[in-house]
């Protein structure tokens, strides 16, 4: 294992963490709040360490895969800490574990939150929350990839793309990294900026509409004020509703259309199974609703429409208090929390592509029953799925419930009731922040112990680098010396 | 540059490996998925999986952005077919890999039809390489310079050698400035020499040469000058069968050594005047039978580079003769190296030198392009050859001791209308001149890229 580049790798992450640092402590130097000096004085902090270990630039630079997802894991793992610590120092939240949580939430896009009350938090505080989210949204190493020339013409930097991005198989979109990771990111800020004027037009303060554009493009959740999303305009809702949408899809189709390979866009099959997943979850919900008797009284279409893209696309912004939906409404939405949005999207879950190879495997292994001696490859968009990726899938499964097992279990010992703990761990481990019973829209996560904490912490970070980064991590042979 | 090679075998890394260092998007396209995973996961390059002569997977793979498609797999006709494809889809510039002797003969037939920008064929080229070796059999090396006619030979410093001991000012003087030495090689280190650069038996030099000269300055260093009348080869590949051609048009005779019975009777229909053996190169009887302790030179082109050099070390140590080795595939340059082996040839190596040459000038819209360029002691150095035009006003009619030239870069030879000038720090560069610049800096693609 080559140590040095991971640290120089991680040295080069605090650098960028602490440019990005700079913007809250802009935002609260204009609005004149004191607490902004706590983000330059971190970024000073963190910019003179990083400068240390990068300036000590390793002569061995040779890159792995193992490298990859431990450099990856590492860096998530020290941008939080770091994150974390403005929060701590000004004492706007008091437990630096609690900060911890808010900060890992932010970045791993959850938006679950410990505070009970929004508005007590200065602007800059709520800025560096939601401006997370917009970081944590398509990775930092990915955008490290984009500015730095990292290890130059080798393909090591792959390993870093592949660890960090969501999907079961990440590719380049065109030849060279720099320019694939410009890409992503140029695309992100287009639509971003897209969403923050659309936002404007719809009525809103320039501040919330970036804090709430950040929190789309992320598919990340925190809102500016405790009600989430009830107190704004229609407008808003609906164009929120289809920016989630937007940002939960593969970013390829918009890299397709750019390149104006209309035909091939249409052409992706997960596309159109996210949309079908989408207009089914809210077709459903909203027969349900006007069954017992709500629509129209305490929820509109509307909130149908916008709820299921929130659960689905993992943001987790909510209009009404959907815990007070029927039984059937909810279990849809709990449904949506796992099915999650479409790879290489900024959005979490198990993703929509990963549950189509499900759906393919079984069925072929169905047809094998019957047929034994039938020969015939899974296949998508055309592609055939290679024997590797199908087994990395379905551990990936296996892992993902183990995972969610021992957490539930872990965080039964606060013996809240069984949907508490149950979604309590789904919204974090999806990514997608509130969850059902005191997790809701209208509760938060400030009730559980620091253990219980500790265990979603790492449910957020597991589900943002989809598991395998974390686990390598913290897997004891990853670190024994080998020849 | 958007560059498609289609192939991921040995020349197909290579050349994706050499282009991408010269900050070009490259995507390689090949049938094996593992040998794709394999190259993509080695340097920062895009692959696709897939059959290069379907449209469908040209265009994936972005045909239609590209400037420039290479296609290097192992079969001429998909080769051809690849570049057939992608010059009516996108209309991009292509090159193809043709390496079958009966496809070459009308070469530049298909070049023509087919709209192919260039052909490259490795063992064609490692057959002319291995010829000039065995016109200077004295030289390690043997680079030609065609437009400024001098040659770069490479040769070792003999204990007993004129040179050994000597400084450059000192070889300047003894040689009347007839031969310039611009590299100096000790343990593994690469020197651009000055004027105080001393010289060691031992050492591994480079030099160029005018060629009506080669003969009065090997006479000089007291280096063997005989040409070779015969010559033995091991194994009856492709290259072979273009190298005897060559060397019987100059009236040298030629001994080949090939296991394979019909391979055989197929040298022997097209190449009547050698003589062909059939047998195992590597049984010691049979070289041993045919003559090895006694031969001129001897060349190892067989298909398996093991094999060669084992055959190299042990020609060197029964008999005196030229040794020359072909190595195709591996990959340890370094180590082949210290073995000194005498004489070795990489086709992949001289393939992509073309190829590089010809992108460079691709790229560069001045019209100082790079003529002939050669990569060497493992890409570490570069030779090139320039025609001074009209436009590099920026370097002509300067002497060049004021003209800042870049550091560890060195003006080899001037040739002024048919005039060969060894330059000195008084001399200029003028338009219309053909220049040959060696360096160890890295990418330069036009004459004005040499001043800093």
């Amino acid at each position: 294992m080559n140590l040095s580049m991971i640290a120089y790798i991680v040295g080069c992450v605090l650098e960028i963490e602490a440019a990005l640092l700079l913007l809250p402590a802009g935002i609260g130097l204009l609005h004149g709040e004191q607490t902004g000096w706590a983000f330059l004085a971190v970024a000073a902090g963190a910019a003179l360490i990083g400068l240390i270990v990068v300036l000590r630039r390793p002569k061995n630079t040779s890159f792995f895969a193992r490298e990859g997802l431990v450099a990856t894991a590492l860096s998530w793992l020290v941008m939080s800490a770091v994150g974390a610590i403005p929060f701590r120092i000004t004492g706007q939240i008091p437990h630096y574990l609690d900060a911890l949580f808010e900060m890992v939430s932010g970045f791993t896009t959850t938006g679950a939150s410990i505070l009970l009350e929004l508005e007590r938090l200065d602007k800059c505080m709520l800025f560096w929350r939601s401006f997370s989210h917009w970081i944590g949204g398509m990775g930092v190493l990915v955008f490290m990839l984009a500015i730095l020339p990292l290890a130059g013409s080798s393909g090591q930097n792959l390993y870093l793309m592949r660890a960090e991005s969501p999907g079961p198989t990440v590719d380049k979109l065109s030849p060279k990294m720099r320019s694939s990771a410009a890409w992503l990111y140029g695309i992100y800020l287009g639509l971003s900026l897209l969403d923050f004027t659309l936002l404007m037009i719809g009525g809103m303060t320039a501040f919330d509409a970036a804090c709430l554009t950040f929190g789309t493009a992320g598919t990340g959740g925190f809102g500016v004020v405790g009600s989430s999303f009830a107190g704004y305009s229609m407008m808003c809702k609906v164009v929120t509703t289809i920016f989630m949408l937007l940002f939960g899809m593969n970013f390829n189709l918009y890299y397709l259309l750019i390149l104006r390979r209309f035909r091939d866009a249409l052409k992706m099959s997960e596309i159109r199974w996210y949309l079908l997943v989408f207009l089914f979850a809210s077709g459903t919900i909203l027969l349900n609703l006007r069954g017992a008797g709500i629509l129209g009284r305490d929820a509109q279409p509307i909130d149908a429409f916008f709820s299921v893209s929130s659960i689905m696309t993992t943001t987790g912004y909510a209009t009404v208090d959907f815990d007070r939906w029927p039984t059937y409404s909810r279990m849809i939405l709990v449904a949506i929390m796992f099915s999650g949005a479409c790879a290489g999207s900024t959005g979490g879950g198990i993703k929509i592509s990963r549950f189509m190879i499900y759906f393919k495997a079984v069925s072929k292994e169905l047809r094998r029953m019957a047929h034994p001696r039938s020969v015939r490859h899974l296949r998508i968009d055309g592609k055939r799925v290679e024997d590797g990726t199908m087994q990395n899938t379905f551990v990936y499964l296996v892992v993902f419930v183990a995972i969610y097992a021992a957490s539930v279990l872990i965080l039964a010992l606060d013996d809240f009731d069984p949907t508490t703990t149950f979604t309590a761990v789904a919204a974090t481990i999806n990514n997608i922040g509130p969850g059902l019973g005191r997790v809701g829209p209208a509760g938060n996560f400030s009730g559980f112990s620091y253990l219980s904490k500790c265990v979603l912490i790492f449910d957020m970070l597991a589900g943002r680098l989809e598991i395998y980064p974390l686990v390598i991590f913290f897997l004891p042979s990853t670190w024994r010396k080998q020849a | 540059m958007n560059i498609i090679v289609v192939g991921c075998g040995k020349v197909g890394l290579t050349l994706a490996r050499q282009l991408r260092q010269e900050d070009h998007a490259i995507t390689i396209i090949d049938v094996d998925k593992d040998r794709l995973e394999a190259a993509v996961g080695a340097m920062d390059i895009q692959g696709v999986l897939g059959n290069g002569t379907s449209h469908r997977v040209l265009v994936e793979a972005g045909v239609e952005q590209a400037d420039l498609l290479i296609a290097v797999t192992d079969h001429d006709e998909q080769n051809m077919l690849a570049c057939l494809i992608a010059k009516k889809a996108a209309g991009c510039q292509v090159i193809a890999r043709v390496r079958n002797p009966s496809y070459y003969e009308d070469i530049d037939f298909i070049k023509g039809e087919l709209g192919l920008s260039m052909v490259i064929n490795p063992e064609w080229a490692a057959a002319q390489d291995i010829y000039r070796l065995l016109q200077i059999p004295s030289a390690l090396d043997v680079d030609t310079f065609d437009r400024s006619q001098v040659n770069m030979l490479r040769f070792q410093i003999q204990p007993e050698s004129p040179l050994d001991g000597k400084n450059m000012m000192a070889v300047n003087s003894m040689l009347g400035g007839r031969m310039l030495v611009c590299i100096r090689e000790r343990e593994g280190q690469i020197v651009i020499p000055r004027g105080s650069t001393e010289l060691r038996a031992g050492d591994k030099i480079s030099v160029i040469i005018p060629r009506v000269e080669i003969a009065a300055v090997l006479h000089r260093l007291k280096l063997r000058q005989v040409p070779i009348r015969s010559v033995m080869v091991a194994g009856g590949g492709s290259t072979t069968e273009y190298l005897t051609g060559l060397l019987q048009r100059s009236g040298v005779q030629v001994k080949i050594l090939e296991s394979n019975m019909d391979r055989c009777e197929v040298l022997a229909e097209r190449l009547p005047k050698a003589q062909v053996i059939h047998g195992d190169s590597t049984d010691r009887q049979i070289l041993q039978e045919e003559g090895l302790p006694n031969a001129e030179a001897f060349v190892c082109a067989t298909g398996i580079d093991e094999e060669n050099i084992m055959l190299a070390l042990y020609a060197a140590r029964v008999s005196g003769a030229k040794v020359i080795t072909k190595i195709s595939r591996i990959d340890f340059e370094e180590v082949v190296e210290d073995l000194n082996l005498g004489s070795v040839v990489y086709p992949k190596n001289i393939t992509a030198e073309n190829i590089v040459r010809f992108v460079r000038a691709l790229g560069n819209a001045s019209g100082n392009n790079v003529e002939t360029l050669y990569q060497l002691l493992d890409g570490r150095v570069e030779a090139m050859e320039f025609v001074v035009q009209p436009s590099a006003a920026a370097v002509t009619g300067i002497k060049l001791q004021e003209l800042g030239l870049k550091k560890d870069l060195l003006v080899c030879c001037i040739n002024r209308k048919g005039k060969i000038i060894t330059p000195t720090g008084q001399d200029t560069l003028e338009i219309g001149d053909i220049v040959v610049i060696v360096t160890t800096a890295k990418g330069i693609r036009d004459l004005g890229d040499i001043v800093r």
